[in-house]
């Protein structure tokens, strides 16, 4: 019974391994201390909603720590990517049936973070090569995971396309060209700006450092956006005891109506 | 002043809602209407997601209904009797119309099916008062004096059988038409996200004969509990009502519907019925024109909708 599962499970094995290998192969194994090591920090990992939040700004600085003399071939770069939670997104399409604009295409994306900043020394396409791209994610396209489900359209690309256009529009997804920067080599800053639109949840920070377009450190730290007071009360009530909350919607309109009406009769009378 | 919305999760200018719903409230006192068909819209238009603007846009209609009712109940031109009947159908309506939302939202048609029901249902009421509101308004003008509506035509309402003395309406019909008209208007209410005053009010007149002088009071009677059993369905179901959003809205509507009721009692009936028609025809034709023009956008996002 157990022999036929052998091959099947080395082959599972190998499977499991091989991304391992890959990563064995990027700097940050432990045996083999990078050249050049992030030493970062972040100015704040919490932010709190509350019921006046006008949106939020971070500074995410550190420094490159050396063992040896700083290279001298390809200049040094970082990155920084401020990543919002992910959630499933559907995008559709219109097109003209019998004279009205009608939903017909769609395509489902399983993961794609409501919020994303990427911050840079210089234009991502300068400094990263499209392979340590794939393998980081880093940009917006690959910053979105997989589509859920099967296609239910040729060609997908206008649809991802699409919804990276609409959501910079609305700034939630931004690539800050020159956004960061680095003194002598050592020392790098970067402010990042959190739209007033935040949504709650875990959000995280990535650093990255690229030499001649390979990715020699990164860092990750998170950052917790989370509403706090009236906001939380409400929110939390809303989703533990939505009866109550209902309820309560309702008994504030009916005060609300009864007291204007009251007033009102009031203001006649004298 | 910008305030963050806890459920809808936006942050909007204070004054911009509170504008909103006390120009809201001034048609709900002015016209009976709850005016959900022109909350939900607006509210699309500052930014907020539609399942919170309709949720919301119920709750808000509570307030500014319930506002008007109390106003109207003081004048005595509220039919109770009417209204429970009507509250009866419009219960059982709701419901059937929230399955149905559901089973569109499946689809990802429900957009479509909204503003087609939108456009058909505003261009036919709007088109009809408009018409009969001129021809009432010419005739008296050349007839001086306001002739009575002859109100005790025989029709096809009046075979019907378990017949209901309605004193204030002063009619005498089945209640079977009342339920039907209730229940009809409960499902479009749901799928549209309204109270549905604006259907209601000419098919109280039109379908059922009631004088209009006690339309206003009994619509905004019935849509005072309907919008409130909306607003708990969607609070419970879906947890799409922002009580903070509610209560700005909330805040301009009760005042806009007090003004409205006290302005509605200086115009004449033909009036506002001709004012309630343009209005319901812009709306038609705005949402019209979004239907049959190339959108600026033909692709559209929704977040955390995986069937």
């Amino acid at each position: 019974m157990t022999r036929p599962l052998v091959p099947l499970l080395l082959t599972a094995l190998l499977a499991i391994a091989l991304p391992a290998r890959a990563q064995d192969a990027a700097p940050e194994s432990p045996e083999k201390e990078p050249p050049e090591k992030i030493v970062a920090g972040i100015s704040r990992e919490n932010i709190d909603i509350t019921t006046s939040f006008d949106g939020s700004e971070i500074i995410i600085y550190g420094a490159v720590k050396r063992q040896a003399p700083i290279p001298a071939d390809d200049p040094l770069d970082v990155v920084v990517a401020v990543a919002g939670p992910s959630e499933a997104v559907t995008v559709r399409h219109k097109e003209r049936k019998l004279g009205v604009w009608v939903n017909t295409g769609r395509v489902d994306i399983g993961a794609a973070p409501n919020f994303y900043v990427i911050a840079s020394t210089r234009p991502l396409h300068l400094i990263l090569t499209p392979q340590q791209d794939q393998v980081h994610r880093i940009s917006v396209p690959l910053v979105m995971r997989s589509f859920a489900g099967p296609l239910e359209v040729e060609d997908a690309v206008p649809y991802t396309e699409a919804l990276v256009r609409l959501r910079q529009n609305s700034g939630y997804y931004r690539q800050d060209n020159g956004a960061v920067r680095l003194v002598e080599n050592t020392l790098f800053r970067a402010d990042v700006r959190l739209p007033s639109n935040l949504i709650e949840g875990a959000y995280s920070a990535r650093i990255f450092l690229l030499r001649g377009g390979e990715v020699l450190d990164t860092f990750r730290a998170p950052i917790e956006v989370r509403k706090v007071g009236l906001e939380r009360w409400l929110y939390r009530l809303a989703l533990e005891y939505p009866f109550v909350y209902g309820i309560m919607s309702l008994a504030i309109a009916i005060a609300a109506g009864w007291g204007a009406s009251a007033a009102f009769r009031q203001f006649r009378r004298n | 002043m910008q305030i963050y919305l806890p459920i809808a999760e936006v942050v909007v200018n204070a004054f911009t809602l509170i504008g909103l719903g006390g120009l809201v409230g001034l048609m709900s006192g002015l016209f009976g209407v709850g005016g959900g068909f022109l909350i939900t819209p607006l509210l699309f238009f500052i930014g907020i997601p539609p399942p919170i603007a309709v949720a919301t846009g119920a709750n808000q209609v509570v307030a500014s209904s319930f506002s008007g009712v109390l106003a109207h109940v003081k004048r005595k031109t509220v039919d109770f009797r009417m209204g429970w009947v009507l509250l009866a159908g419009g219960l059982v309506g709701s419901s059937i119309g929230v399955l149905l939302f559901n089973m569109l939202q499946r689809l990802g048609q429900v957009d479509l099916v909204v503003q087609l029901c939108y456009v058909i249902f505003l261009g036919l009421i709007g088109g009809m008062m408009f018409q009969e509101s001129l021809r009432a308004l010419r005739r008296t003008r050349v007839s001086g004096p306001i002739k009575p509506m002859r109100r005790h035509q025989h029709g096809w309402v009046h075979k019907w059988p378990l017949k209901i003395k309605f004193r204030a309406s002063g009619l005498y019909i089945s209640s079977i038409p009342v339920l039907l008209v209730g229940a009809a208007v409960g499902v479009l209410a749901a799928i549209m996200g309204v109270g549905g005053g604006f259907i209601m009010v000419p098919a109280m007149i039109y379908l059922l004969g009631m004088p209009t002088k006690v339309v206003i009071g009994t619509s905004l009677f019935q849509i005072t509990f309907l919008s409130a059993y909306t607003t708990l369905m969607h609070a419970v179901s879906s947890n799409t009502v922002d009580v903070m959003l509610a209560v700005l809205l909330i805040v301009g509507g009760v005042v806009g519907a007090q003004i409205g009721t006290q302005l509605g009692t200086r115009l004449r009936a033909e009036q506002l019925r001709i004012l309630l028609a343009l209005l319901v025809l812009a709306v038609c034709a705005k949402l019209a024109l979004d239907l049959f023009l190339r959108p600026d956008e033909l692709y559209s996002v929704t977040t955390g909708l995986l069937q």
